[in-house]
């Protein structure tokens, strides 16, 4: 699969990172402590993040920093030690499914492995791509995408204020 | 001064420059009475009511302007409509526009509507007075108008969806207007649910005949695939192919057939009738019910090129229209609600409508649009009327009404008036377009639907004569003869309309009825039934062919020249504002047109005025002589673009006028005879009739239940839709999850239950218990799908949606 | 490198979601996965942002990520409300919607 650029320190680079990311994410799922869960997702989410500096997209390595390491987990963390009397190992955190769960998973992993590899087989990314820039991202969202933008605030607005009905106290 | 400045707009096209403003000014009357309406003296009719008016205005100028455009032209011409387009919304290269398309057939439309909305909303002031939502059945009433004379106007697909939903939804809003009772609002969620099935169609319609149209439209006009202007030119330009245009007409009909009552989804339109009588009169007669129809009219070339319109057989549209004369006047026989009976009318005119326009006769089809208007909506307000001041809130003929000419002879004198239109009197206003149509359809070559017509005349005037006989003949009957039938509310039909509110608000007034007896009704509702009236009578001289040429003012104004013209400029430019920019180097660009800009153009638009309606395509074709054929809708233009297909029109015999005449007489009198027997003199022959004869009984069956569509609908479509997903969603559930997770053991102890269950306790138990279990067995079969627990619904999501991507691997690989 | 390389992380990141929100009983974990799941996604939105030279990838993994957080701010609020109402945050209990 790796063919005569198997060296570049690109492709070790993401060979590291994948491989923590996958065995973070495994562990995610099926960690016994709610707390452990939540660390592992940090390291998956900045395994992302420096995925993302690979793919060229700076700004959005940056905010997947600050937005979801800096604001989601703290959200996580909150969320469980509000709703955990104990925190530590637990024993019954999966149900029933999980072997329904395993079998999905796997079925739909082939099936887009198959797809992928049929249709990008060994493409190659551009060998030089221009990083891009915070003001040509600004220019795109403010610009043509200012629709969904608007859209995207109305469900913001709309977040707060149903995170604030919901879990106030009255 | 302000007189010179009247006069300066009338002269220069500022109404026609300006027609965007039409629906824009009940838009704003709707906020001012949502907001303001309740602490205003009026409660809010005022506004509504002045903004009416002010579209009239309007309209009315935008009409004169029209004609005078029309008529300066040199004959044949093609005189373009006035265009304009503002860019609503863009999002990452598509441009959605939003202006307006002015030609005949948009201002013939937006003056019905204005003017029928203005004396709806007058005869409402008296109808709904003391009602507990009066602000809010102004505010819909008015955003109805917004909505439909935004449609009327719209400039493009988009724009035209937009009205058609702000209709959908004010025509649920005002037939659940008295909600409380639960028959209205069943009829508006029925209403509301049977016209989305079809809007469906208008969705994937518009979605098509964009992707097909737009590299087209964007080449050659400069505007987008959704542009009416634009959508009218590719269907005759021969760049569609065949599988897209058909497929996209189709759809756009499926939605038409939803709107305008078709069969089979004219289902709604009758149930809608538990809405308030002005609501009848307005939506569900004679403007929102036409909407389908005149999607179909204002997309013409569309559907002339996708459906093969004069292709020599009978086509989709044609087909329905028919279908729909004929079952909905059937209908009208066993109706005992004057409301229903007129809806099954209305059903029915609308069918002669779609099979006016599906056999070429787009101009007739037109004109009954504009003529039934009139006609149908004084019939409505002449029922509403009669329950108004006369039957004590009553809408059922057999019950409370009868004898009431002596009474109210004002609403007597109109209703005949209306009556002899809509049957197709001579020289009442239905004759003009009605008789056309069936003439034109004939001409046409579809001799089939021609005789459907003439069935269809027949029976409009024995089921008209029916009702005119029970409600003004014979004598007073229920609440009409003074009885106070106080709790009659097991009818919920019966009693529907403004018993409710009056019961609640002002029981004194309700009692008041039932003691004075019948009477005329006050001048709020009077007036607006003697204008309407009026036209029933005078608006079919607008194009009487039966006088010659010089008659058909309507045909000159409204129906489109088949020229071909030039698409680079001259065309679309000489009718003014929007489009001078059309001509401008880059076509993709001057679509757009600013909004600061477009007051520059408007000066140099004025100087223009005066030639404005000079006609293009004198270099391609020749246009002194009046009957030379266009190539358009036939072959494919070279040298330009067409805007219309070439039609040809039935020339008016009065042999064929003689014989369809004959043919209404014969239903007057049928109908009348029988009418006599059945009610006045009781003869045995007839009453009971039903009963004996096994065939006219399984008839009248049949009339009764609707056909079973109802049935059909709710019970086995949805039905055998719904339940066998559920059954195979259950049956996924238990054997294939709970298999997996279980195990062999599990499937043995299954079989092992089986056997115990059905060899031991069935069999012991014997029949009796099986018959219960079985229904109870169905019952709970459905149950446990719900399981209530989210990771199983996601493990069914993922689960179905992993084995269908493999499928799709597979089959693709 | 590869295009498939970061497509074939996205997809094992996906199905690694995928099952935790199977198999997870535990609402916050659902909700974890559930981001599992929403950065794969994002990692194939950039994926091929690269490979076609647009900015368009960008943007959109720019809102998804705005979407998230409001999900989570949302979904975090309910399992509090829940656990207010029930003292426990299992979705196996949570079975009153059974028909």
């Amino acid at each position: 699969m790796f063919a005569s650029d198997v060296l570049v320190a690109q492709n070790i680079g993401f060979a590291i990172i994948a491989t923590i990311m996958v065995i973070g994410a495994l562990r995610v799922v099926t960690t016994n402590n709610v707390v452990h869960a939540a660390l592992w997702l940090v390291v998956v989410l900045a395994g992302a993040a420096a995925q993302y500096v690979l793919l060229a997209a700076e700004f959005v390595a940056i905010t997947q920093v600050l937005v979801y390491i800096g604001a989601v987990m703290v959200l996580f963390l909150f969320g469980t030690m509000l709703t955990r009397t104990r925190i530590g190992a637990e024993s019954d955190l999966n149900n029933k499914n999980l072997f329904f769960g395993i079998f999905v998973a796997l079925t739909l992993f082939v099936a887009m492995a198959m797809a992928l590899n049929s249709e990008f087989g060994s493409e190659k990314m551009p060998a030089n791509p221009a990083v891009a820039t915070t003001q040509e991202i600004s220019d795109q969202i403010f610009g043509p995408y200012l629709l969904p933008f608007w859209a995207l605030s109305f469900v913001l607005l709309a977040a707060v204020v149903g995170a604030i009905v919901l879990a106030r106290r009255d | 001064m302000l007189a010179e400045a009247t006069e300066a707009a009338l002269k220069s096209g500022w109404f026609l420059e300006h027609a965007w403003a039409i629906p824009v000014i009940p838009a704003l009357s709707f906020f001012l009475i949502i907001f303001f309406g309740k602490r205003m003296p009026k409660k809010g009719s005022e506004f509504g009511v002045a903004s009416m008016i002010g579209a009239l205005i309007f309209a009315g100028g935008a009409a004169f302007q029209w004609i005078q455009r029309v008529n300066g032209a040199p004959e044949e011409a093609f005189v373009s409509p006035v265009v304009k387009t503002w860019t609503w919304w863009q999002n990452s290269g598509i441009t959605f526009g939003i202006g307006q398309h002015v030609d005949g057939l948009t201002v013939a439309i937006l003056l019905v509507v204005a003017f029928i909305s203005t004396l709806v909303q007058v005869y409402s002031l008296e109808y709904l007075r003391g009602d507990r939502r009066y602000t809010h059945f102004f505010a819909s009433l008015t955003l109805f108008s917004a909505g439909m004379l935004n449609m009327v106007v719209a400039e493009n697909m988009i724009q035209l969806i937009l009205g058609w939903e702000i209709m959908g939804l004010c025509s649920f809003l005002l037939i659940g207007h008295w909600w409380e009772e639960g028959a209205n609002s069943r009829a508006a969620l029925k209403a509301f649910f049977t016209t989305r099935t079809g809007d469906i169609g208008l969705l994937t319609g518009t979605a098509i005949l964009f992707f097909s149209a737009n590299e087209w439209t964007t080449k050659t006009l400069g505007v987008s695939g959704f542009s009416i202007r634009g959508l009218s030119s590719w269907a005759l330009s021969g760049d569609p192919g065949h599988a897209a245009i058909t497929m996209g007409a189709i759809a756009l009909f499926i939605a038409a057939i939803g709107k305008s009552g078709q069969f089979p989804l004219h289902t709604w339109l009758p149930d809608a009738m538990a809405g308030p009588t002005p609501v009848s009169s307005l939506l569900h007669s004679s403007t929102m019910v036409v909407a389908g129809v005149f999607l179909v009219a204002r997309l013409y070339p569309v559907f002339f090129k996708g459906m093969d319109i004069l292709g020599g057989s009978a086509n989709f549209i044609v087909v329905i229209g028919g279908i729909t004369i004929v079952i909905a006047a059937l209908l009208a026989f066993v109706q005992t609600d004057i409301k229903k009976v007129l809806a099954y009318s209305t059903v029915s005119q609308l069918g002669y409508m779609m099979m006016g326009l599906g056999a070429g006769a787009w101009l007739p089809a037109v004109f009954h649009i504009f003529t039934h208007a009139f006609f149908k909506a004084c019939l409505f307000l002449g029922a509403g009327s009669i329950s108004h001041s006369s039957s004590h809130h009553s809408f059922e003929m057999k019950k409370d009404m009868g004898g009431l000419r002596k009474f109210m002879p004002i609403t007597f004198g109109t209703w005949i008036v209306s009556t002899l239109a809509l049957c197709g009197v001579f020289p009442f206003s239905g004759f003009f377009s009605k008789d056309e149509i069936i003439d034109n359809v004939g001409h046409n070559g579809y001799n089939v639907f021609m005789i459907v017509g003439l069935a269809g005349a027949f029976l409009t005037a024995a089921y008209m004569t029916r009702a005119t006989y029970l409600t003004f003949f014979g004598q007073p009957r229920g609440a009409s003869a003074g009885e106070h039938h106080e709790e009659e509310s097991q009818d919920s039909h019966a009693v529907h309309d403004d018993r409710a509110d009056h019961g609640h608000d002002t029981h004194d007034s309700h009692d008041a009825h039932a003691s004075h007896g019948p009477r005329e009704s006050g001048w709020l509702i009077t007036v607006p039934l003697v204008i309407l009236a009026t036209l029933a009578l005078g608006s079919g001289f607008l194009n009487a062919a039966p006088f010659g040429e010089k008659w058909e003012n309507f045909k000159k104004w409204v129906e489109p020249s088949a020229e071909v013209v030039n698409p680079t400029g001259i065309a679309y430019v000489v009718g003014g504002v929007g489009e001078a920019r059309v001509a401008s180097d880059t076509p993709t660009d001057s679509t757009v047109v600013e909004g600061e800009d477009s007051t520059v153009v408007e000066d140099e638009a004025h100087s223009e005025m005066l030639e404005a309606t000079t006609a293009s395509g004198e270099d391609t074709h020749s246009s002194e002589s009046v009957h030379h054929e266009s190539p358009c809708g036939t072959e494919t233009p070279e040298q330009g673009v067409c805007a219309a297909p070439q039609l040809s029109h039935a020339p008016f015999k009065w042999s064929k006028a003689g014989l369809s005449m004959l043919i209404v007489l014969a239903g007057f009198l049928l109908s009348l005879f029988v009418c006599i027997q059945l009610y006045e003199k009781k003869n045995e022959k007839f009453v009971g009739l039903t009963e004996r004869n096994k065939a006219l009984g399984f008839g009248y069956k049949l009339l009764v239940n609707k056909y079973y569509l109802d049935v059909l609908y709710e019970k086995i479509i949805v039905r055998s839709i719904a339940h066998p997903i559920a059954g195979a969603v259950y049956w996924f559930n238990q054997k294939v999850l709970d298999g997996v997770v279980n195990g062999a053991g599990t499937t043995a102890k299954t079989i092992a239950g089986w056997v115990y269950r059905n060899i031991d306790q069935r069999v012991v138990d014997g029949a009796v218990n099986g018959t219960g279990s079985v229904a109870q067995g169905a019952g709970s079969a459905l149950r446990p799908v719900q399981s209530g627990k989210v990771n199983q619904y996601g493990a069914l999501l993922f689960g179905a949606a992993a084995i269908g991507a493999l499928v799709l691997v597979i089959v693709n690989t | 490198m590869l295009v498939n390389q970061f497509l074939l992380l996205a997809a094992v990141l996906f199905c690694i979601g995928v099952y935790g929100v199977i198999a997870r009983k535990n609402a916050v974990l659902v909700l974890m996965s559930i981001e599992l799941i929403l950065n794969s996604v994002n990692i194939n939105l950039l994926a091929f942002s690269m490979r076609n030279g647009s900015l368009d990838g960008h943007t959109f993994a720019l809102y998804i990520i705005a979407i998230a957080a409001a999900e989570v701010g949302v979904g975090l609020a309910m399992v509090l409300l829940m656990y207010r109402n029930r003292r426990s945050i299992d979705l196996d209990e949570l079975s009153e919607m059974k028909g």
